[in-house]
């Protein structure tokens, strides 16, 4: 937050842009209620909406009302558990916020599908930045908006369900944010309108699609097996939880980055977990030979049966029993298979949509699609990369959630332009605790410099540029350190001039901390 | 006006009762390893630096922590951690780009400097007034504060 508009708030001032450079460019942040609405009716053609207001109270005290008006509003997707008073109830009605129950159209200044972490940014960011506009959160699962990386702790009873959950559950009730639980069958981007799955539509003036991934299958005989899952929502962790038990044999696909996630609950489950990586190493597009492979050795240590550089041919049932078949010709016995082989941006129901789809959804650097009112951000969204410039999927949280605030400017009018999120990752594998930053497998011409201490499960890599940013830090992996990591971040995105301090850092790569110090601060006056 | 820590290299010997006194507020022993205020040294220059989070305004680390477990404690401005919240997934400690939010193995949570709700102990045993408790406006820190913040890419959606 800039000091600017701290001083704004401080004053009372409303958060809309007002200076020079942040344009309003929708010049047509609607106001509440009619006005925007029934521009919104004459704009498009869609049937008259419904009028109805159909309020749930707790579901405890088992207190419904119906009432029709002026405007329609839903919440009975958002935890009814709570504070649902009169009162807030009337204050909702006369905000008129716009959803509908269980009707067929719905009308929204701002749309967002997906109520992934993404999704809930971009919510909260619009609300802030528009007090006064309708913000209607869509979503496709049973549940209220939740992260899906805190799945792995729920799996060792660290946290209960309601600890993955994005926000209180009246946090959208008092944002007057709409939650509404449908799936997006398809976009027409000429109607602006969204089609759900059940034939309902909601006609929007902008549009973000913050859809996340999935996880794809690898083709394999006996995937569809009813004991093979995959570990990426709470249904998935449900089952999975159901059954993971003390003792039970586990089969898991894939040593990437979820993969290497979720072993560490499953151990900790007390499982007996075998895990079968194709690559030649784990998590491969997160460390090098070395890391991979003391990786490899400390999970062996601790238990875990590791098999890289092997496949699972077929996975097959009888008599209630499963076996892993793999290419070495070994079988494992299963109660439970975990595919973890990668994901892929959720974009079928985008098909015929003119929204143009590359690996994810192309975007440019404001996060804006080929489409000049549709947005998109987060793991669907082939954004770009702070390293390399180019515009990949990243698919992990932190990225998703800078999209999901830049798009939600974009959309308010401001201008902010996406400079790029760096990939960057933190793996704890049964203690032993790895990161990898940017380009942390180097550049061609770049220095680097190593500590790798396979004794101790120590590794330290810093990678440097070339020509004139040789003295910059662009990359980085670590294994078994926990202090300071978060300042190879800010080396690399600031883009430091190291000058001597290069080769302070070429003698001993841990004074990261003391490079970036001595860097930044004047150490010897006062400011 | 809120307070902020206003640190300052050059007056620092390098007593290290910052750290004492940090540990022995958060963990009630004298544990300098487990401080969450650092003396950075330059051996060859013969200097140090005091280093911890400075509250900043971009909060890198709340906005990435998935459970909501670093919040603003109003009556300070500091960002601080919920234990109870906290799961220990760490993407806060790379998210912050000071390298001021750390794991720590025996709680399986990370740390982070809350500012003791309002009464820096680490301030309190500084000799040298390297480290101080001021107006944050006062002295110029706050704007070197946001220069540092504004180098960061990352930072500039929130102009
Ligand atoms: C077990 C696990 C551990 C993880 N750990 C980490 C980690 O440690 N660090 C890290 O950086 N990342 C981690 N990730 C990845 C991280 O969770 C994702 O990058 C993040 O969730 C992306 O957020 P998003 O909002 O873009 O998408 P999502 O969280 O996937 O949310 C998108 C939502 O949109 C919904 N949706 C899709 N299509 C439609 C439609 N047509 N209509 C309506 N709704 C729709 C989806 O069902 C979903 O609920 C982990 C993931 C998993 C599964
Ligand atoms: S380690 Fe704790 S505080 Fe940090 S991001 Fe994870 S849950 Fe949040």
């Amino acid at each position: 937050m800039s000091i600017f508009n701290a001083i704004k708030r401080l004053f009372g001032m409303s958060d809309t842009p007002q200076n020079q450079t942040q344009k309003i460019v929708d010049t047509d942040i609607p106001e509440p209620k009619q006005a925007s609405k029934s521009k919104l009716a004459t704009e498009t053609s869609i049937e008259k909406t419904e009028k109805e207001i159909s309020t749930k109270i707790n579901d405890d005290n088992k207190q419904s009302t119906e009432t029709t008006e002026d405007s329609e509003y839903i919440d009975e997707n958002i935890d009814s558990s709570t504070n649902t008073t009169i009162k807030s109830q009337k204050d909702k009605l006369e905000d008129s916020s716009l959803t509908t129950k269980d009707t067929k159209h719905y009308t929204t200044h701002h749309a967002i599908i997906g109520a992934g972490p993404c999704g809930v940014v971009a919510a909260e960011t619009l609300r802030k930045e528009n007090p006064t506009a309708e913000i209607t959160l869509i979503g496709n699962e049973n549940e209220p908006p939740y992260s899906r990386m805190a799945i792995p702790y729920l799996l060792i009873n660290k946290i209960g369900e309601e600890g993955t959950h994005l926000r209180q559950s009246d946090h959208y009730q008092k944002q007057n944010i709409n939650y509404l639980q449908q799936t997006v069958a398809s976009v027409d981007a000429n109607k602006n309108e969204l089609v759900m799955a059940d034939g309902s539509t909601l006609v929007y003036k902008k549009l973000l699609i913050a859809a996340g991934s999935h996880p794809i299958a690898p083709p394999i005989e006996g995937i569809d097996l009813p004991n093979v899952h995959s570990c990426w929502t709470l249904k998935d962790a449900r089952q999975i939880a159901s059954i993971a038990k003390e003792g039970s044999n586990v089969v898991l696909m894939g040593a990437g980055f979820i993969g290497c996630i979720i072993l560490e609950a499953l151990v900790k489950r007390g499982v007996k977990l075998s895990i079968i990586e194709m690559g030649s190493r784990m998590v491969p597009r997160m460390m090098d030979e070395k890391a991979g492979g003391l990786l490899e050795k400390w999970c062996i240590e601790k238990g875990v049966n590791v098999l890289t550089s092997t496949k699972i041919t077929a996975i097959k049932e009888s008599d209630g029993n499963m076996r892993v078949e793999l290419d070495n010709g070994d079988k494992l016995v299963a109660d439970l298979v975990i595919s973890a082989t990668g994901v892929k941006p959720n974009t079928a129901f985008l098909e015929n949509s003119g929204i143009e789809v590359n690996d994810g959804i192309t975007v440019n650097n404001k996060l804006q699609t080929n489409i000049e009112n549709i947005y998109a951000a987060g793991d669907v969204a082939q954004g770009k990369d702070f390293s390399t410039g180019k515009y990949e999927v990243q698919a992990i949280q932190p990225t998703a959630v800078d999209h999901g605030r830049i798009a939600a400017l974009n959309m308010s009018g401001k201008h902010v332009e996406h400079s790029g999120s760096l990939n960057m990752n933190v793996l704890d594998t049964l203690g032993l605790i790895s990161h990898s930053f940017g380009l942390w497998m180097g550049v061609e011409g770049g220095d680097s410099v190593e500590i790798y201490n396979p004794d101790a499960y120590k590794y330290l890599n810093l990678r440097f540029g070339t020509d004139e940013n040789a003295d910059v830090l662009v990359g980085a992996s670590t294994l078994g350190m926990t202090q300071h990591i978060g300042v190879l971040r800010g080396l690399i995105e600031s883009k430091i001039h190291l000058k001597e301090w290069k080769e302070h850092l070429l003698v001993d790569p841990t004074r990261i901390m003391e490079a970036y110090l001595a860097s930044t601060q004047e150490l010897d006056n006062a400011v | 006006m809120q307070k902020s820590l206003h640190l300052d290299p050059a007056k620092c010997t390098g007593c290290l009762q910052c750290e004492m006194a940090c540990s022995y507020e958060k963990l009630g022993e004298f544990n300098p390893s487990r401080s969450l205020i650092k003396v950075f040294s330059f051996h060859f220059e013969g200097r140090f630096a005091p280093y911890t989070c400075t509250q900043c305004d971009e909060a890198w680390c709340q906005r990435a922590c998935p459970v909501d477990a670093i919040t603003l404690d109003m009556s300070t401005g500091a960002k601080i951690v919920i234990e109870d919240k906290c799961v220990g997934c760490k993407v806060c400690t790379i998210s912050c780009p000071f390298g001021t939010v750390n794991y720590v193995q025996q709680t399986g949570k990370v740390a982070k400097c809350d500012l003791c709700g309002g009464d820096p102990q680490c301030a309190k045993a500084c000799p040298t007034d390297a480290i101080t408790f001021i107006d944050a406006n006062a002295t110029g820190y706050d704007r070197m504060k946001a220069y540092a913040e504004k180098s960061l890419p990352s930072a500039e959606a929130s102009a």
